[in-house]
């Protein structure tokens, strides 16, 4: 009897409990029909504006560079010349520069082409692109082949074969060393390939899986892109174009390591570049005006207000401004800067990195990403 | 007091109770241990990284390459074993050392549900578990009984106490009750679920859950001893967990914790859950229990009583140290502190070279795997650990003299990111131990409460 007692009461009290959480859910739904959008930051906005206003544009000015590029190296094999060798330097380097704007993004296509690596491993392999040249086989496609392909493998063939523009045109010149006419056009040709088919694929169906994948998850488009922003930031830009030629990884500095090493002139335009489309990006900042749409910063900025903490977006753009001041003390040839002052590369890196803790730490936290897939219980 | 002591000693209950807590606790780890081989963890957890942290006396205990499988899978075998009652004693001495060991090989993947495991297993070594519904009581008679003494189900009650009651005491800080941290950055991350999404946007949501959750835990162990609110209590235990594990990435806790809370029902309840499992499964019950009162065992009363003093003690040691707990963890573990804080860090560590006077930085990459990393970043233990392995590693190529020195900062539970480890100690000349580490620089703030 008093058993059935208590099992009545707790049946009633378990039936109130339920009705509240049923109560409260109902009215936040009545609520939230038309004030949705302010109580939640737009993620699905925030994947839109990344998608068609910063990356497909972005790859599609990359891809119109990159042609113009090949069209170079197709003019200049066809009648190597002093003045066909500068057009197509100036068209590498715009292709090069245009390629800082797209490298972060390695997801989708790109991540699966190994887009980053392929287009941009440095330094050249210089030994294994002669014995390619002269026995006239490579592909590409090889992971062992990383090395010998992509910008810095243009790098030395139209600015590292010889001292003068005159003896490195008579490379191509010759009847013993055609295969460097072959291996040129390859090299372009291959860069072209990979980024159009980068690009088709976001013009095609990939860019509306990435803006539906909102969910919060390791598998959603934000946490994978912003994973992959922070590691192209901490990788390949601080520690790629600056720690590593600098020496902070190695007990010497490597000014062999640096990116364009053999052009010697647009080391600094590439960091520039570099940072200016990190900046940008973080900023939601369209790639073709001037506007700033939903991005991390808005993001980081809706959170904040949340939990009335420091103005962390702020901190990051500062951080990012003064990295850029300090990168632009630097020599245009970073591995001349390397070998004559070198305490201005670490300068610049100390500034790069002191953004590493901001994104990586005070970001990542605030944005509550996860790294891994693996049980936690927050300790 | 002796005499009422001594008679509830001689107090008996039914074998039920425990019957049922063997066989789901079996189960529970049977499928817990298929889920972690299932998603490769063995391979990506113990196999593929080059270092592992030790804890702290356990430097002898390290995973045994491919043969960590072989563990795994005799932990499969020993709680399947659990679970229909065979051989129990040696399958739960088995279990318990087996599934302790693997958690002891890598400090990296510690969880309080892990720790929680290995308390439950060994209490039950001393518990006479398979004397109803397990094989051994159907092929040895003289093993079957129908009561035990009161005190061998009570074990296992104090122990949930101590972890409900444990984790909301520590609940009671001022970043937990006044700021709503972590739950006010970890909820909003949950903007994809249905309906709750929405919700989990909002200010007052985060400190309903927090609150909340801290009266939960206390009330908890009350509701569920108290027999006019077991069910309310049981009926809470399954909601919040349920809510548990959609909200966060706890695994199997959430099922293991419901499931344990069964044990405070009544014997009768437990009985049921007997028989009609039996028809299910078309097992002959066994009607003729021996009536032989068995004595009760002075060690396992003195092993259990002492082990759950111990756990009553130990979440305290934290007292001993001066700093702020939660900036340098020293106490932390194994004291029922669950989801309490958010803490993200960055660690570069700079490798000196005394001879040469040279120095370069470390890839951490190159050595740690990104959750190693991420744990290794926020916590001073494994901070100087890796320095020592850093040291070792650099000065087997061919150099001696080697410094090691860390740059890191640490934000936790919200607050800007600030230096953490005195970026001019040299770590390679520190020992770890449990004395305060003085290395650790001062959190400049403060967080009230226990």
């Amino acid at each position: 009897m008093l058993q059935n007692v208590s099992m009545k009461r707790t049946k009633v009290l378990g039936f109130i409990f339920l009705s509240l959480i049923v109560f409260a859910c109902s009215t936040s739904d009545n609520g939230g029909g038309t004030s949705e959008v302010e109580d939640n930051f737009n993620r699905s906005a925030m994947l839109v504006n990344w998608a068609d206003n910063i990356i497909i544009p972005a790859h599609n000015a990359f891809n119109i560079e990159v042609a113009a590029m090949v069209q170079a190296s197709t003019v200049f094999t066809e009648s190597p010349s002093e003045v066909n060798l500068q057009s197509l330097r100036s068209a590498w380097k715009n292709a090069y520069l245009a390629f800082q704007s797209v490298s972060m993004f390695e997801i989708g296509k790109a991540e699966e082409l190994n887009f980053r690596n392929r287009l941009n491993v440095y330094p050249t392999d210089v030994q294994k692109i002669e014995e390619n040249v002269a026995s006239n086989t490579y592909n590409f496609s090889l992971p062992s082949n990383i090395a010998i392909q992509g910008f810095p493998a243009i790098d030395y063939m139209i600015n590292g074969l010889a001292e003068t523009d005159a003896e490195i045109v008579a490379y191509y010149n010759s009847d013993a060393t055609t295969g460097y006419n072959g291996y040129l056009n390859k090299l372009t040709t291959t860069i072209l390939e990979l980024s159009t088919t980068v690009l088709n694929d976001w013009e095609g169906s990939y860019r509306n899986s990435f803006v539906a994948a909102t969910s919060s998850s390791a598998t959603g488009s934000v946490d994978k892109l912003v994973n992959d922003f922070l590691f192209y930031y901490e990788k390949s830009l601080r520690a790629g174009k600056i720690g590593i030629p600098a020496g902070v990884f190695s007990a010497d500095p490597l000014p062999e390591k640096v990116e364009a090493y053999y052009s010697k002139e647009i080391g600094k335009d590439l960091l520039l570049a570099a940072i200016t489309a990190s900046k940008d990006f973080f900023n939601g900042k369209s790639f073709t005006s001037t506007t700033e749409g939903e991005s991390l910063k808005s993001y980081l900025d809706f959170l904040n207000t949340i939990k009335n903490g420091d103005d962390l977006s702020a901190l990051i753009n500062n951080q990012f401004n003064v990295s850029k001041s300090k990168a632009e003390e630097l020599l245009n040839d970073l591995a001349l800067q390397v070998t004559t002052d070198n305490s201005k590369m670490t300068a610049t890196y100390d500034e790069l990195q002191r953004n590493v803790i901001l994104l990586k730490v005070d970001m990542l936290q605030a944005l509550s990403i996860n790294v891994d897939f693996v049980d936690a219980d927050g300790d | 007091m002796g005499m009422n002591f001594n008679a509830y000693l001689n107090k008996e209950t039914k074998a039920a109770n425990l019957a049922v807590f063997r066989v789901l606790f079996g189960l529970m780890m049977f499928f817990s241990t298929l889920r972690f081989l299932s998603y490769g963890w063995v391979d990506k957890l113990y196999i593929q990284p080059k270092l592992f942290f030790s804890y702290y006396g356990f430097e002898w205990i390290r995973p045994l390459g491919v043969y960590t499988y072989a563990l795994f899978i005799i932990c499969l075998i020993s709680s399947f074993l659990i679970a229909i009652g065979y051989k129990y004693r040696y399958s739960i001495i088995i279990f318990f050392l087996c599934f302790t060991y693997i958690e002891l090989m890598d400090k990296t993947t510690y969880l309080n549900h892990y720790y929680f495991v290995s308390c439950l297993s060994f209490l039950m070594i001393f518990l006479p578990a398979n004397g109803r519904f397990s094989l051994d009581a159907y092929l040895d008679n003289s093993i079957n009984q129908e009561y035990i003494p009161k005190w061998n189900v009570d074990g296992i009650k104090v122990m949930l106490f101590i972890v409900y009651f444990y984790a909301g005491l520590a609940k009671l800080n001022s970043d937990w009750l006044v700021d709503a941290m972590p739950l006010k950055i970890w909820l909003p991350s949950n903007y994809d679920l249905p309906i709750l999404g929405n919700l989990l946007q909002k200010e007052w949501v985060h400190y309903a859950f927090s609150w909340g959750g801290a009266l939960y835990d206390l009330m908890i162990p009350f509701l569920l001893l108290y027999k006019p609110t077991r069910w309310f209590g049981f009926f809470l235990v399954v909601v919040f967990h349920l809510l548990t594990s959609i909200l966060f990435p706890i695994g199997v806790f959430p099922f293991v914790m419901i499931v344990s809370a069964l044990i405070f029902f009544d014997s009768s309840f437990h009985e049921q859950l007997i028989v009609k499992t039996s028809k299910l499964l078309k097992l002959k019950p066994l009607d003729n229990f021996t009536a032989k009162q068995k004595t009760t065992s002075k060690i396992s009363l003195f092993i259990i009583g002492l082990f759950l003093l111990i756990q009553l003690l130990l979440p305290w040691r934290y007292l001993l140290y001066k700093n702020e707990l939660f900036w340098t963890e020293e106490g932390y573990r194994f004291s029922w502190r669950v989801m309490l804080m958010e803490k993200a860090g960055y660690a570069q560590f700079k490798v000196v070279d005394k001879t040469s006077g040279k120095s370069f930085l470390i890839n951490n990459n190159d050595f740690l795997t990104s959750f190693q990393e991420k744990q290794m970043s926020t916590q001073p233990d494994f901070i100087l650990q890796y320095a020592h392995y850093l040291a070792d590693h650099f000065s087997k190529n061919g150099k001696k003299d080697i410094e090691v020195y860390v740059e890191s900062y640490v934000a936790l539970n919200g607050r800007l990111s600030q230096p953490y480890v005195d970026p001019n100690v040299d770590l390679a000349k520190e020992k770890d131990s449990f004395a305060p580490k003085k290395w650790i620089l001062s959190f400049n703030d403060e967080i009230k409460g226990l």
